[in-house]
């Protein structure tokens, strides 16, 4: 029965870019699960590996990159309503450009990448893009395509939708267009969405319009979405579950809570530490706790735990030589750090 | 307060500010079909040694202003008045060419993007050194001492001078930019979000070390931002902006304890909060901002208020300050019962 629950499991995922400066391990043994219908939260700054990760997932990783090593198994349900069993794929194993991949991409695991303004095509109307991915993955005539379009674009807010279905790209604020994007992604009702720093590039007022639009949908249409930001006050928002990424590699992992309230690893207590809150400046007037140092360069990243140049509480000849082990401190509670062994 | 005359320190003040860009149709006879009202109507001030946060949602105005202060643009109407350290309190726009390179010295900007602001070119003890360069102040060995000066304040090593800014990380070359802003020891820096390309880790090390030289040189800032939390924490003072127009500006506490403009209660409603114990539900405001080159009747703001009223679509409502040092443009400010940051105020 616990394997009906589960929706992606990825394990030991190593994704290596193969440069002529070197390699560089974008991934470098990433584990998680995501659950049917969970909100995974999947936060790092830049260059941690979070976007390698939604295009690994996704089978899209550019070149010069590689998957070298490790398992995405995505858990399908039965066709038949009659059997519970489930249908696993090892992504992994799929030809980038096969037809198996294709059937899932966009259909089964849908994207919501994070700059609306060029992920549409300018020469297109909005709802051709969207007619085209529904002809892709769904065996319906052009109209009644269109129809679903329609229907799609009034399910996500966009004001009247059958105006704005011909609209091109540049007629639509920022706000419409991520909208429009939605409305593509969802369109073959995916099990999973991945939403890659959906909100990052729209004003405040505009991202809680967002935020709130894809927190209904996910109640309406109960897919589960791997919410991909820097930003930790949309992840306090928006997930249940939380993955912290640090060179490539899953650190901390916990409930959002946890995460939040009683977080272990070092490199996620600085983290929290060193952002400025609303309303704290009231209360408490004190510098920002910054985190020493910059990230590391990716072509030479540093002996042992990869944090322990930048943290506070590393064990010289501990921390410097030997790679953390990934510990289970509490359910669902698990941290790379060598402090909790 | 007479005309031309400085009142309680003040080292900046901007009276009913508008710049209004030509839309303009057509290749060889082109003419003026309307304009885009970037800055319409908006009165500030600085006050020496104080920060003010401006903050608005993009295309409001806020980059704009700050570049009609250094006067990058010629205003269309109106006056900023700044206490120069030599030149004394000066209308900006009315200033001869000489005057302004003048100026310039007193005020400088940082830009949002380390990556777009410094010339590949060249190497740090020209970029950093430029300014001291163009004006005559020193060359040679004296200009090399200046910058190492200069790198060692930012807290990078001086060693650098002769590396060249792709060798450098975000952070490190926003540090740069601020090394070039403080060469000609301003009096007023414009800080253009100046950590919004940067990540978290990273922001927290640029916002202190701002203050740390705020603290130091005595600076002004004018810190442009559209992210409330870092503004909340920098700022001695806030102004909000919306297509425009300014509709509220006062003490960072009160600002964001106090709101008395339904805009800035919907911001502040509307910022994540890195909490999941305050999930709270964030006003969401219907619509889309205002386009500027043709804005609704009476205040900008109606179409998307929750507490419009009849006399909102009519009639402009002009800032006035309600309390001390509070000032507001909203018809109701006085009957609404607005809710802060912690909550609806009493």
């Amino acid at each position: 029965m616990e394997n009906n629950h589960l929706l992606l499991e990825v394990k030991n995922l190593k994704t290596h870019f193969f440069l002529d400066e070197g390699t560089v391990r974008a991934l470098d043994g990433v584990d998680f699960v995501i659950k049917r219908g969970q909100t995974l939260g999947v936060v790092g700054e830049s260059g941690c590996g979070k976007s390698v990760t939604a295009r690994s997932i996704l089978r899209i990783v550019p070149q010069p990159g590689r998957i070298v090593d490790g398992e995405i198994m995505l858990y399908l349900p039965a066709q038949s309503n009659h059997s519970t069993l489930t249908n696993v794929v090892n992504l992994t194993r799929l030809n980038p450009r096969g037809t198996q991949i294709r059937s899932i991409r966009g259909c089964r695991i849908a994207l919501v990448p994070q700059e609306p303004m060029t992920s549409l095509s300018p020469v297109h109307t909005l709802g051709n893009q969207i007619v085209e991915a529904i002809v892709l993955h769904q065996e319906v005539s052009q109209a009644e395509a269109r129809e679903k379009a329609i229907y799609m674009l009034d399910l996500v807010g966009m004001p009247q939708p059958s105006r704005t279905i011909d609209r091109y790209p540049h007629e639509l604020s920022g706000g419409m267009r991520q909208r429009g994007m939605i409305a593509m992604a969802l369109s073959c009702h995916p099990s999973l969405l991945i939403a890659d720093e959906p909100t990052t590039a729209l004003d405040v007022t505009t991202e809680a319009q967002i935020l709130k639009l894809m927190q209904r949908l996910q109640q309406e249409l109960g897919m589960a979405i791997m919410f991909i930001t820097h930003n930790l006050g949309v992840v306090a928002r928006m997930t249940e579950h939380v993955i912290v990424m640090y060179m490539g590699k899953v650190v901390e992992e916990a409930d959002v809570d946890t995460i939040f309230h009683n977080p272990k690893h070092p490199y996620t207590q600085a983290l929290l530490k060193s952002i400025p809150r609303l309303g704290q400046r009231t209360r408490e007037r004190r510098r920002l706790e910054s985190i020493s140092g910059s990230v590391p360069d990716p072509y030479s990243i540093p002996k042992g735990c990869s944090f322990h140049p930048r943290c506070s509480q590393r064990i010289v000849g501990l921390c410097d030589q030997e790679e953390p082990p990934n510990i289970e401190i509490g359910p669902g509670h698990k941290t790379r750090c060598v402090l909790y062994r | 307060m007479a005309e031309g005359t400085m009142s309680d320190n003040r080292l900046l003040e901007v009276r009913d500010l508008k710049m209004h860009f030509p839309i303009r149709r057509g290749f060889f006879w082109s003419r003026t079909v309307g304009h885009v009202k970037a800055v319409d109507g908006v009165s500030l001030y600085i006050r020496e040694g104080e920060t003010l946060g401006l903050v608005g949602e993009s295309g409001c105005g806020k980059t704009t202003t700050g570049r009609v202060i250094l006067r990058a643009y010629e205003p269309t109407a109106g006056e900023v008045w700044f206490a120069d350290r030599y030149m004394g309190w000066v209308n900006v726009p009315s200033l001869e060419k000489q005057e302004v390179k003048q100026l310039r010295q007193n005020m400088q900007l940082i830009f949002q993007d380390p990556y777009a602001s410094l010339n590949p070119r060249m190497n740090l003890l020209q970029i950093v050194g430029e300014p001291l360069l163009v004006n005559g102040i020193a060359h040679g060995k004296e200009l090399e001492d200046r910058v190492a000066e200069l790198l060692r304040v930012v807290g990078l090593r001086p060693e650098y001078m002769s590396r060249y800014p792709h060798a450098f990380s975000g952070g490190q070359r926003q540090r740069i930019g601020v090394a070039r802003a403080l060469a000609l020891n301003p009096q007023l820096v414009i800080c253009d979000e100046p950590v919004s390309a940067l990540d978290v880790s990273i922001q927290a090390q640029i916002i202190n070390l701002l203050q740390d030289l705020q603290g130091d040189f005595g600076l002004t800032y004018l810190f442009i931002s559209h992210d409330l939390s870092v503004v909340e924490h920098i700022s001695d003072r806030v102004a909000v902006m919306y297509v425009g127009k300014l509709v509220e500006s006062a003490v960072t506490e009160e600002l964001f304890v106090n709101p008395r403009h339904p805009y800035t209660e919907a911001l502040l409603s509307a910022v994540p909060k890195p909490d999941p114990r305050l999930r709270d539900e964030p006003i969401e405001l219907p619509g889309e901002v205002a386009d500027p080159a043709n804005p609704p009747t009476g205040c900008y703001f109606h179409p998307r208020c929750q507490y419009q009223v009849e006399r909102c679509a009519i009639e402009t409502p002009a800032l006035r300050e309600i309390a001390p040092d509070h000032f507001v443009s909203c018809h109701r400010a006085e009957e609404l019962n607005l809710t802060g940051v912690f909550g609806p105020t009493e």
